[in-house]
C-alpha cells in the first residue's frame, strides 16, 4: 500500500502487546521519548487471549505515574487494531505524532539539557 | 423460676405476668429533660425501660447517665451494655457503677459497627464479646468476684438479658444460639422486631423443642412502622430484619395519612397474636423516635394497666 | 505472609523532597508476591522518581536496589559498603523491613514506600486478602480452621452478631461473615454441635495488648 506516516516514529516490536510493561513506558521517557503509544490487536481478538488487555492496564498505569509526576500522561496511549487495517495505523501515527506535537518535547529532555 | 435479684421486672415475669418493656435513646448532646421526658410519656405503661447504648454507633449520652435518670424518676431501667467501646476493665467498672445506682436490670449486647456511626475511622474495642458479657456479669453477680478474682464488695444484683434475632442469617444457628446464651446465664431476652410471625413462631417451637423456654423469659420485640416508606427500608435495609411482602403491601396500599394509624394497627395485632404464643413471656415495644406511641399500643393491646401499678 | 500496598508516588516526593541520593531498596519476599515492594516495584519507582526530580530540574541520584529480604541482618549487611552514598533510603519492603533498615543504619533517614496491611492470602492475582492478626493464641482448632479475630469486623469468638446477610458482613457485602464460614465448616466437618462451646474470654497479653511481642528459643540459639 506503501503509505505515508510520519518518519520520527521509532517502531519496536513485541510479540504481543502483552509482553508491554511499566517499565518499558517509563524507561523510554527517560532515555528521552517524547510520546509512547501501543498499538495491540483488536480486543477480543488477542491469540494470546488478554496479552492487549493486560497492555491497555500498564499503560493506563504509566499514564497515571506521569500525570502524577508533571509529565502529562497524554503522552501514552493504546490503540487496537486488525492487521488488515494499514490505512487506520498509518492515521494513528499521524494523531499521535500531532497531538506529541502539540504537548512539545519531553520535559525532561530539556530539563537534562538545561543541566548539562 | 423464683427471681434472685430485686429486679422489678424479673419479679414480674417469676409471677407469671406478661411483662412489657420499651426503650428510649438518649440525647445528643446533655440535656436531661429529654430522657425525663420521653420517659414520662411511657412510664406508667411499661415495667421497664431500655436505654440504648450509642445505637447505630452514633455518639450520644451515655447509657448509665440515662439510667441513672430514670432511677431518679423512681422507674425501673434497663441498662443497654455493648462491647465495642469498653474493655473488660471498663465494662466492669460501669457495671459496678450502675449496681451503685442499684440499676438491677442488663442486657448484653455486642454493639453496630462503628462504620454504620458518627466516628467510622474509629477503634472498636471487643476485648470481650456479648456472650462473655453475659459471664461476666453473671459471675461478678453469682460469684462476687472480679474477672480477675477478687472479691467485689456488695456485687452487682443485675437480672441479665440479651438480645436474640431469630431472623438472622444462618437460621439453622438461631436455636443453638439462643441454647448458647442461656448456657452463658442470660436469664431474660429481648428479640429484634418481629414482623414475620410464621417464622417467628417456628423458631420459637423449635426453641421449645429443645427445652429452652423453662431456661429465659422471652420478650418479643415489636416497632411499630410510622410509614410504607418505614417498611420498605426495614425490608430491604436493616441486615437481619424480615418484613412479609403482604405486610409492606398493606402499608403501601393505604393513605398516605393514614400510614401511622395502620403501622399502630399491625404493631396492635402482631401483640395480640403473640400473647398466645407458648414462651413469650412479655413484649420489648420499640417505638423508635415515637414514644408517645407507646401507651396507646399497650393499651390495645390489652396489657395495660400494668400489674402492681396504682 | 505479609501482605502490603504501593503507597501513592505523591505521598512519596512529599517524604523525600529535600534529599538529593536516595537508594530505593526492594525486598524479594512478601512485597514481591503483592507487587508491592520487589524488583518490579523498585524500578518503577525509581524510574518515576528520576524523571519527577529531572523534570524539577534537579539532579538527584535515584539508585535501585532490591535485597533477598529486609527482616535479616546478612540481607541488610549486603549494602553496608555503599551505604555512605546515600542520603535517604525509600524502603518498599513491609514495615518490619523498613524498621530493621533504620535500625541498623542509624544516621540514615528511611521512608516507607508501601503501606504494610496485614497477614495474608493472594485468592488471585490482584486480589490478597486478611487472614490473620497474630494474636498470639491460636484458636483455630475450635472455629473450624476460620479465624474470628482476623475475619470477623467485631473480632467476635461467640459469633455471629446478627447482622450478616446471605453469608456476607453487615459492613461490607463484598466480605465474607466468618462465622457464616465457620459455622458451614462445622457442618461440613460434621462438627456443628461444636458451636455450642462457648469460647472463654480471650487472653489478649499475647496479641498487641500485652506490648512488643518476642519469641524466645533457647534451643535453637547459637
Amino acid at each position: 500500500m506503501r503509505l505515508q506516516y510520519p518518519t520520527d516514529i521509532k517502531i519496536i516490536l513485541l510479540p504481543c502487546t502483552g509482553k508491554l510493561d511499566v517499565l518499558h513506558i517509563l524507561h523510554a521517557f527517560e532515555k528521552g521519548a517524547d510520546g509512547v503509544y501501543a498499538v495491540g490487536c483488536m480486543e477480543g481478538d488477542c491469540h494470546y487471549n488478554s496479552g492487549n488487555l493486560r497492555a491497555r492496564k500498564r499503560v493506563e498505569q504509566a499514564r497515571h505515574i506521569l500525570d502524577v509526576i508533571g509529565m502529562g500522561g497524554e503522552r501514552v496511549q493504546m490503540y487496537n487494531l486488525s492487521s488488515s487495517e494499514g490505512p487506520r495505523f498509518a492515521q494513528i501515527a499521524v494523531e499521535m505524532d500531532e497531538r506529541i506535537r502539540n504537548l512539545g518535547p519531553n520535559p525532561i529532555k530539556r530539563a537534562k539539557h538545561r543541566a548539562a | 423460676m423464683k427471681a434472685k435479684t430485686p429486679s422489678k421486672l424479673e419479679k414480674m415475669l417469676a409471677a407469671g405476668h406478661m411483662a412489657v418493656t420499651s426503650e428510649c435513646g438518649p440525647p445528643r448532646g446533655s440535656d436531661p429533660e429529654v430522657i425525663i421526658k420521653k420517659a414520662d410519656m411511657i412510664k406508667d405503661h411499661v415495667d421497664a425501660i431500655n436505654i440504648t447504648d450509642n445505637q447505630t454507633s452514633v455518639t450520644r449520652m451515655c447509657s448509665l447517665a440515662a439510667c441513672i435518670r430514670l432511677k431518679l424518676m423512681g422507674l425501673e431501667p434497663v441498662l443497654q451494655m455493648v462491647t465495642r467501646d469498653r474493655n473488660r476493665i471498663a465494662l466492669q467498672s460501669d457495671i459496678l457503677g450502675a449496681a451503685s445506682f442499684d440499676i438491677f436490670n442488663i442486657l448484653c449486647l455486642s454493639g453496630d459497627h462503628q462504620s454504620f456511626g458518627d466516628c467510622p475511622t474509629g477503634q472498636n474495642v471487643h476485648d470481650i464479646d456479648s456472650m462473655q458479657l453475659i459471664q461476666t456479669v453473671r459471675h461478678m453477680r453469682d460469684e462476687g468476684k472480679f474477672l480477675g478474682g477478687d472479691d467485689i464488695s456488695r456485687p452487682p444484683q443485675m437480672f441479665v438479658g440479651a438480645a436474640a434475632n431469630p431472623f438472622a442469617d444462618p437460621f439453622e444457628i438461631r436455636v443453638p444460639r439462643l441454647a448458647k446464651k442461656i448456657s452463658a446465664g442470660v436469664e431474660f431476652i429481648q428479640t429484634q422486631c418481629i414482623y414475620d410471625i410464621d417464622k417467628f413462631e417456628l423458631w420459637i417451637k423449635m426453641a421449645g423443642d429443645r427445652g429452652l423456654l423453662d431456661k429465659v423469659y422471652i420478650l418479643a420485640g415489636v416497632t411499630p412502622f410510622k410509614s410504607a416508606g418505614m417498611a420498605r427500608y426495614m425490608k430491604n435495609r436493616v441486615p437481619g430484619i424480615e418484613v412479609p411482602d403482604e405486610m409492606v403491601k398493606r402499608m403501601a396500599d393505604t393513605p398516605k395519612e393514614k400510614q401511622p394509624e395502620e403501622g399502630i394497627k399491625i404493631c396492635i395485632e402482631t401483640i395480640q397474636r403473640l400473647k398466645e404464643v407458648e414462651g413469650v413471656h412479655g413484649f420489648h415495644v420499640m417505638a423508635i423516635e415515637w414514644e408517645d406511641k407507646v401507651p396507646e399500643i399497650v393499651e390495645k393491646s390489652g396489657l395495660y394497666p400494668r400489674p402492681g401499678s396504682a | 505472609m505479609i501482605v502490603a500496598d504501593k503507597k501513592p508516588i505523591e505521598e512519596i516526593i512529599e517524604e523525600i523532597k529535600e534529599h538529593e541520593k536516595i537508594l530505593i531498596l526492594g525486598c524479594n519476599e512478601c512485597v514481591t508476591v503483592c507487587e508491592a515492594g520487589g524488583k518490579k516495584e523498585v524500578g518503577v519507582l525509581a524510574s518515576a522518581l528520576r524523571m519527577y526530580f529531572l523534570n524539577q530540574g534537579r539532579n538527584v541520584t535515584i539508585d535501585e536496589v532490591t535485597l533477598e529480604r529486609q527482616c535479616d541482618h546478612e540481607y541488610l549487611e549486603e549494602i553496608r559498603d555503599r551505604m555512605d552514598q546515600y542520603d535517604a533510603v525509600v524502603s518498599i519492603a513491609c514495615g518490619v523491613g523498613v524498621q530493621f533498615m533504620a535500625e541498623k543504619y542509624h544516621d540514615t533517614p528511611v521512608y516507607p514506600g508501601v503501606n504494610t496491611c496485614f497477614l495474608g492470602v493472594t485468592e488471585k492475582r490482584g486480589l490478597w486478602t486478611e487472614r490473620c492478626q497474630a494474636c498470639g493464641q491460636c484458636i483455630l482448632a475450635s472455629t473450624g480452621g476460620i479465624c474470628p479475630v482476623s475475619r470477623c469486623a467485631k473480632r467476635l469468638l461467640n459469633g455471629p452478631c446478627g447482622g450478616s446477610v446471605r453469608g456476607s458482613c453487615e459492613i461490607n457485602k463484598d466480605i465474607d461473615c466468618a462465622w457464616q464460614l465457620i459455622i458451614d465448616r462445622l457442618k461440613a466437618l460434621d462438627r456443628l454441635d461444636d458451636y455450642e462451646k462457648i469460647c472463654a474470654l480471650k487472653d489478649w497479653s499475647f496479641d498487641r495488648a500485652g506490648g512488643p511481642r518476642k519469641v524466645v528459643r533457647e534451643d535453637v540459639q547459637e
